[in-house]
């Protein structure tokens, strides 16, 4: 049976099919749909989300040596947080199959960093399977569950934002119960450091018996070709695009990229004159080809690291034509930058913050769009949680009324310790948890202080004003964001405060489904009594446009009714329709 | 066998990504090889969503070359302008919704606006064709079917017959959207040939 399945729907599927009974990580764009298809689907394979990606490293790792088969999804940064844990189960190796998701995004569609990485599965010695397409994304994941089981060995799967977000055909099949391995104590293996020296060269041996197998891996591919003077050697989605500008080459492709196969590799490239290596991201497969010693190839000198790969670039870099660029001359092609929603309780607090001038370290979630016009109220974005450690710095460098900013997902992620860290070392910074009760920028998944699990079933709610008061925070105030004028009190008195303050500005997020399609009374515009000021326009909502008199008006189907437009009109002439009848 | 290359584009809630699906999902009826991509994230809040669909004996690539696509389909004149360069200027349509969005959250767009998008991309020798998409599915009882409209007319561009459309439409659409949706989608093909004739 075949099914039209996006790359992260192939994993899910992949999973299930292999019998997996554990599944968690925490969203990140682009490996958030592994985990919402197995919660809608395939519930089953018992998926959550975790507050981060350690958390679920850690549980993974826990369920994979209580002997289920485990997956733990992240995006490429995510890794970095689950980092310590990915680091050392090499050594333990695994019980059940393991695998963990890393999704990669080159071309920074969604990220802050280009990141490869391949090169952290081989700082932790864990083995790299990369598909080229859905189908291989279902068929990799199962086959990286038997890998896993064969050597012990968590293994990790890499997909990119092209893989993970493109649709394809999948022959899928049934699923297969896994009995559950047993699972004895064995502290050589499991516990007590000391021991993990006597495990170190169990690792080797692991790694050595691993790259004999990607000599022979199915996965590791050649394709004879018409031409015989110029071979490929490629992996990932990079793959069709070879296939596609280059159809008579002979491929090398390679679905195992670590450890990788040195005979094979010279074996091939010995057959041709020259060999394109052309790989996604940083130079992995040339640097070890380089390194085995094969001379005859040509790589990222030719092709580039930066950005995402296509087959219109390969054809400019090898001299295969230019394909048209967009339209510019004699016409203004205006960017249409993402925005906050309609109704987003984000608006008014950067509208505040544009207003009161205060230094403002930013964090990872929509509300990064409070660096771009109109709102220009961030001076900093990192990563996940930088946002309190970068104000306290910002503090100890002069800039005081620092204002760290971060979401309510983010804060659980990575905000709790550096708030019990700026409290202890008497920082008076002013800190907002923009709380919508969501994970909103990845498609508003519930956390811990949404009160849902990811099954959607109840769940105790996180209490964020006890929790900020128990780090020690006196100051901690909650104030709803469609109250504009009490949004911008309740943070001017925050930042003047001589202490540290937690505000946590309170809306929930408008792309929650059950808000999403609730009833909403649309506000309306009345020009007799409009005066054609524009102060509505200021509050940048995009359901407010203008007539062709000039008039603004209120596009009643996209009316969040958030009265915010309605609070700044100075002549009241924004109200419910019926208060007009 | 021909590759077909389709570009969809518009602004995040025009429903572009939809009518792109509906579009593989048809082509995979048919029983073409079927490859389709977009980018998730931020771009769902309000900016520019392009969609591409690739569809064929066998594909490879999921993303479209530009100078390569069948049609582009753009459900906002500036958005159809973003990706005109996407179609193959020799055979290739660009079917566009006579309809704007201006970017709030750009200072000054009302002035910036490119206003004059459907002329200037006849100008590059392009074939557009402009349809009301939006006042259609208006009168049809809800602008947001804009985006049927506008699969209606493109698959009179296609190698797929009509009742595999009706089929998809009928899986993939609520029941209660349905009957509108299949009007919508009617009066777009309905108009596609009237254009069709009327170029001939």
């Amino acid at each position: 049976m075949q099914e039209f399945l996006l790359g992260n729907e192939a994993v899910a599927r992949g999973a299930w099919e292999a019998g997996v009974k554990f599944v968690s990580g925490y969203p990140g764009t682009p490996s958030t749909e592994i985990i919402e298809t197995l919660a809608r689907r395939y519930p089953e394979t018992n998926p959550r989300w975790t507050s981060n990606e350690k958390v679920a490293f850690e549980e993974g790792m826990g369920a994979a040596i209580g002997g289920l088969r485990t997956l733990v999804t992240m995006k490429h940064v995510g890794l970095n947080v689950a980092a310590d844990a990915f680091m050392v189960f090499p050594y333990s190796g695994t019980n059940g199959g393991f695998v963990v998701i890393s999704a990669d995004d080159p071309g920074m569609h969604s990220s802050q960093n280009e990141q490869d990485n391949r090169y952290l599965a081989r700082v932790a010695k864990v083995p790299v399977l990369e598909p080229s397409d859905a189908q291989e994304c279902r068929d990799f994941m199962m086959a990286g569950l038997d890998l896993s089981e064969q050597f012990h060995s968590p293994v990790m799967l890499r997909t990119t934002t092209r893989l993970a977000h493109h649709k394809g055909l999948v022959e899928v099949g049934e699923r297969k119960e896994v009995p559950t391995r047993e699972f004895n104590r064995d502290p050589q293996r499991f516990s007590v450091p000391i021991y993990r020296l006597l495990r170190r060269p169990e690792v080797e041996k692991t790694l050595t018996a691993l790259a004999e197998y990607a000599e022979t891996c199915p996965f590791n591919r050649i394709e004879a070709g018409a031409d015989h003077k110029i071979g490929v050697v490629t992996s990932g989605i990079s793959y069709q695009y070879v296939k596609e500008v280059l159809p008579n080459a002979g491929v090398l492709r390679l679905g195992m990229t670590y450890p990788l196969p040195a005979n094979l590799l010279r074996d091939f490239c010995s057959k041709y004159e020259t060999v394109y290596v052309i790989e996604e991201g940083e130079p992995f497969i040339e640097e070890f080809m380089r390194a085995a010693g094969i001379a005859n190839i040509t790589g990222k000198e030719l092709f580039g690291v930066i950005g995402e790969y296509s087959p219109a670039r390969l054809r400019k870099t090898l001299g295969m034509g230019n394909p048209p660029a967009p339209f510019t001359d004699g016409i203004k092609l205006i960017q249409r930058p993402p925005m906050f929603c309609i109704g987003c309780g984000h608006r008014t607090v950067f509208a505040a913050l544009r207003q009161l001038r205060v230094t403002v370290s930013g964090d990872i979630g929509c509300y990064t769009m409070g660096a771009l016009p109109p709102y220009e109220a961030e001076h900093t974005t990192f990563c996940m949680g930088a946002s309190i450690g970068v104000a306290v710095g910002l503090e100890q460098a002069g800039h005081e009324n620092t204002v760290a900013i971060i979401g309510d997902s983010t804060f659980v992620h990575a905000g709790i310790p550096p708030l019990i860290d700026a409290v202890y070392n008497k920082s008076r910074l002013t800190l907002i948890i923009l709380d919508n009760s969501a994970t909103g920028m990845t498609g508003s998944q519930p956390n811990p202080i949404s009160g849902k699990d990811a099954m959607g079933e109840e769940t105790p709610k996180l209490d964020l004003e006890a929790l900020c008061r128990a780090s020690g925070v006196q100051n901690v105030a909650v104030v709803d964001t469609w109250d504009r004028k009490e949004v911008v009190n309740v943070i001017r008195r925050a930042v003047f405060f001589k202490g540290p303050s937690v505000v946590i500005a309170r809306g929930p997020c408008q792309q929650l489904p059950e808000i999403k399609h609730s009833h909403r009374i649309p506000f309306f515009i009345h020009e007799d009594l409009c005066t054609q000021c524009d102060a509505c326009f200021k509050v940048w909502c995009p359901a407010i446009t203008r007539t062709e008199n000039n008039f603004p008006v209120i596009a009643a189907n996209e009316c969040t009714s958030c009265t915010v437009c309605a609070q700044v009109c100075p002549t009241d002439a924004i109200k419910l329709a019926e208060e007009f009848a | 066998m021909k590759t077909y290359s389709l570009m969809f584009a518009g602004v995040g809630g025009q429903g572009s990504l939809l009518i792109a699906e509906l579009t593989s999902l048809a082509a995979v009826r048919a029983g073409y090889d079927t490859k389709q991509t977009e980018v998730h994230g931020v771009s769902q809040r309000g900016g520019s969503v392009e969609t591409h669909v690739r569809f064929g004996e066998k594909i490879h690539s999921p993303i479209v070359t530009p100078g390569e696509a069948h049609a582009v389909v753009g459900l906002e004149k500036l958005e159809a302008l973003r990706f005109a360069h996407f179609v193959d200027p020799q055979n290739g349509t660009i079917l566009v919704n006579d309809y704007e969005l201006v970017p709030a959250s750009v200072l000054n767009a009302e002035a910036l606006y490119p206003h004059e998008s459907i002329a200037y991309m006849k100008s590059k020798g392009l074939r557009v064709i402009s349809l009301p998409a939006s006042q259609t599915a208006r009168d049809l009882g809800d602008a947001r079917m804009a985006n049927v409209v506008l699969l209606g007319a493109l698959s009179n561009l296609l190698p797929i017959e009509r009742d595999v459309w009706d089929k998809t439409l009928r899986l993939r659409i609520p029941a209660k959207y349905m009957e509108g949706n299949l009007q919508a989608f009617e009066a777009g093909a309905k108009e596609m040939t009237e254009r069709m004739k009327a170029e001939a």
